[in-house]
């Protein structure tokens, strides 16, 4: 069973996607200087969320790669909104002073 | 019942001899065993090193039993006290339990079973052998030159602002062993998914296979998060970042939501694999097929699945939310199904089956039934009313030692008496091992059967003096201690001894079934000397006595 294919980025590709994610950096310190209340929080996240995707699909080679490494980087992901959803479940149901 | 074996498993007729060339005689150099990449060396090598920490360990526990020998604090200081059981914890749980079945019956054990030379990565897996020894010396050394007082969860907001101890490098050698972990479970996976011998389909797969790739998952999917964790305490501790002190705006039960999301299922990458070895042991010596298979097969993914989602059961009086309560405690009562499953069909298994009760079955049986008490107490802490009750008190205590102790080590220790014959070549003294199985038994029971009492009337855990009515039952504790010691140091100097002298065993001492037994023992270097097909379900005695090479 092939899991893994040889091919990926050239080394100018990598290189590539690496100055965009260092530009993606200095837009979310750029926008952290801006006080936008709820919005702060929201485009953090999806800065966030895209450079997670560019690592993902590149520098883990996702975009190459078969079936079966799919399903685990999924479960990676899967198993990481277990930690938060059920965290959440004591945050945001919490009364009182604390 | 009468048709119980009295005697060893058949041991071959004709005086056996050992293979001529043989992994163990491949090479005798200091180098040839450092930096070996034989998954065989590399169990060997873990097995000296997890038994050096269960030693250390040991001792900790056994000075602790001397001191509650009294109600008075009088043999060490309550300081001492605090030291001590910190350093028997940290080492017990990521320097033996956790390693332990992996390791050494793992990276022994699994590509023999799969039909395969070696594991997927064979250099990863002495880097990670590298990596435990070298976390597991940082560690000692800080446990035992500086000390740590904090217990083995290092709960903030203590082990940040308070804490005069050497907590930081301690965390530190727990941290670098975690990729150890990781590496290792990493390593199962793959081979399992790539290196099975033809014909070796998913569900003719023996059942410690299956555990071992649930507990891989485990590895893989909640080490990072204890690895986060610990660096999040350690970034708080030296450079005052607010995660958990909440005069910094931080959350002090957040850390223990993300330390349980690790070690709740890290107390499945403990029990797991020995459940997985209770199935082979289970079905060596009664003969017959796993009742139920697949089902058993499967029940080892649902834990390690529902394992994830409990762990707020340890936070019910720390603050957590109520609401948060009531679903971490209706979801920690799912575990008990595919628990159970497995004990149902082990008995199952046994109804009717051909029984020898030799010492890896005695080890198996005594497994089941502690695993069993100790499950059904589990029950009792996941109910949140009663947990506020018994919350740190001796009753928490001996419900995981049951686990842990009367589980995990009865199931290590069978299947390296399962497994020795392959390991070395050669057979240990059976009453010997029957005796120390069955001395393992009684002096578990006497340690820890009078905490659930103790606990049940509420004395605490975690002090090291206690108020004298508890006393009786402290001593029997303290005896049984002893007597567990015993045990424990008994199999150590048999299986050393069979080592180089113990009667020649041959490929297979038990008439088992699995591939790893249709190879001389110990194996030549590259498992197989031509690679094996597999023509049958897992299991199937006819299969096996016709694949007898
Ligand atoms: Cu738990």
């Amino acid at each position: 069973m092939a899991v893994n294919s040889k091919e990926g980025l050239s080394p100018a590709g990598i290189a590539l996607i690496g100055i965009v994610l260092l530009a993606l950096l200095a837009l979310t310190i750029a926008i952290a200087r801006f006080h936008w209340g709820a919005w702060n929080l929201i485009l953090a996240m999806a800065i966030a969320t895209v450079k997670l995707i560019l690592i993902a699909l590149y520098f883990m080679r996702l975009r190459y790669s078969g079936r079966t490494l799919w399903v685990f980087a999924a479960a990676g992901f899967f198993w990481l909104l277990i930690l938060v959803g059920l965290s959440l479940s004591d945050y945001l149901t919490r009364r009182g002073p604390y | 019942m009468n048709n119980i074996a009295s005697m060893p498993a058949s041991p071959p007729a004709e005086a056996a001899r050992l293979p001529a060339r043989h992994y163990l005689n491949e090479a005798h150099t200091l180098r040839s065993w450092f930096l070996t990449t034989d998954h065989k060396r590399i169990a060997l090598l873990f097995l000296a090193s997890i038994t050096v920490f269960f030693l250390i360990a040991g001792v900790a526990a056994l000075l602790m039993r001397l001191e509650l020998l009294t109600p008075e604090g009088d043999l060490v200081q309550a300081e001492t006290y605090n030291r001590l059981f910190t350093l028997h914890g940290v080492l017990m749980v990521w320097f033996f339990l956790i390693p332990s079945i992996p390791t050494v019956l793992g990276n022994f054990a699994i590509p023999m079973m799969l039909g395969a030379r070696d594991l997927a990565f064979p250099r990863l897996n002495l880097i990670s052998w590298y990596l435990f020894v070298g976390g597991g010396t940082l560690t000692l050394y800080s446990l035992i030159k500086g000390g740590v007082d904090t217990g083995w969860t290092f709960y903030t907001p203590y082990s940040t602002l308070y804490s005069n101890s050497a907590v930081l490098s301690t965390v530190a050698g727990v941290f670098v062993s975690g990729f150890s972990s990781i590496l290792t479970g990493l390593n199962f996976i793959v081979t399992i998914h790539t290196l099975r011998a033809r014909g070796l389909t998913w569900f003719r797969l023996p059942l410690f296979i299956w555990s071992m790739y649930a507990t891989s998952l485990i590895l893989v999917l909640a080490t990072p998060v204890l690895a986060i964790t610990l660096l999040l305490l350690a970034m708080e501790r030296f450079f005052g970042f607010g995660f958990f002190d909440p005069r910094l705006g931080g959350d002090p039960l957040l850390f223990q939501h993300l330390f349980w999301f690790y070690s709740h299922p890290a107390v499945y990458i403990m029990i797991l694999p020995g459940m997985g070895v209770v199935s082979e042991l289970v079905a060596a010596f009664s003969r017959r097929r796993v009742f139920g298979y697949k089902v058993v097969a499967f029940s080892s993914l649902a834990i390690a699945v529902y394992g994830f989602l409990v762990w707020g059961h340890h936070m019910f009086v720390a603050g957590q939310s109520p609401y948060a309560g009531l679903v971490f405690s209706a979801l920690s009562y799912l575990v008990a199904i595919p628990s159970a499953i497995k004990v149902f069909n082990w008995t199952a298994t046994l109804y009717k089956g051909d029984i020898s009760l030799d010492t890896p079955m005695l080890y198996a049986l005594g497994f089941i039934g502690l695993f069993t008490i100790g499950g059904l107490t589990g029950l009792f802490l996941a109910a949140l009313g009663l947990d506020v009750h018994l919350t740190d008190t001796y009753f928490v205590v001996a419900h995981f030692h049951f686990i842990m102790v009367g589980g995990m080590v009865m199931g290590y220790l069978g299947g390296i008496h399962y497994w020795w014959p392959k390991i070395s070549g050669r057979l240990y003294t059976e009453w010997m091992g029957r005796f120390s199985a069955i001395t393992a038994f009684v002096g578990f029971n006497l340690t820890f059967l009078p905490q659930f009492l103790a606990g049940y009337l509420g004395m605490p855990r975690r002090y090291w003096a206690y108020a004298p009515e508890y006393q009786v039952l402290n001593v029997m504790s303290t005896l049984g201690a002893s007597i567990l010691g015993v045990a424990y140091a008994f199999p150590l100097i048999y299986l050393t001894w069979s080592f180089w002298k113990g009667q020649v065993a041959g490929p297979n001492p038990w008439e088992a079934t699995g591939l790893e037994w249709r190879t001389p023992s110990p194996p030549p270097t590259h498992n197989f000397e031509t690679p094996p097909r597999v023509t049958g379900e897992a299991y199937e005695r006819s299969h096996a006595a016709r694949g007898e090479a």
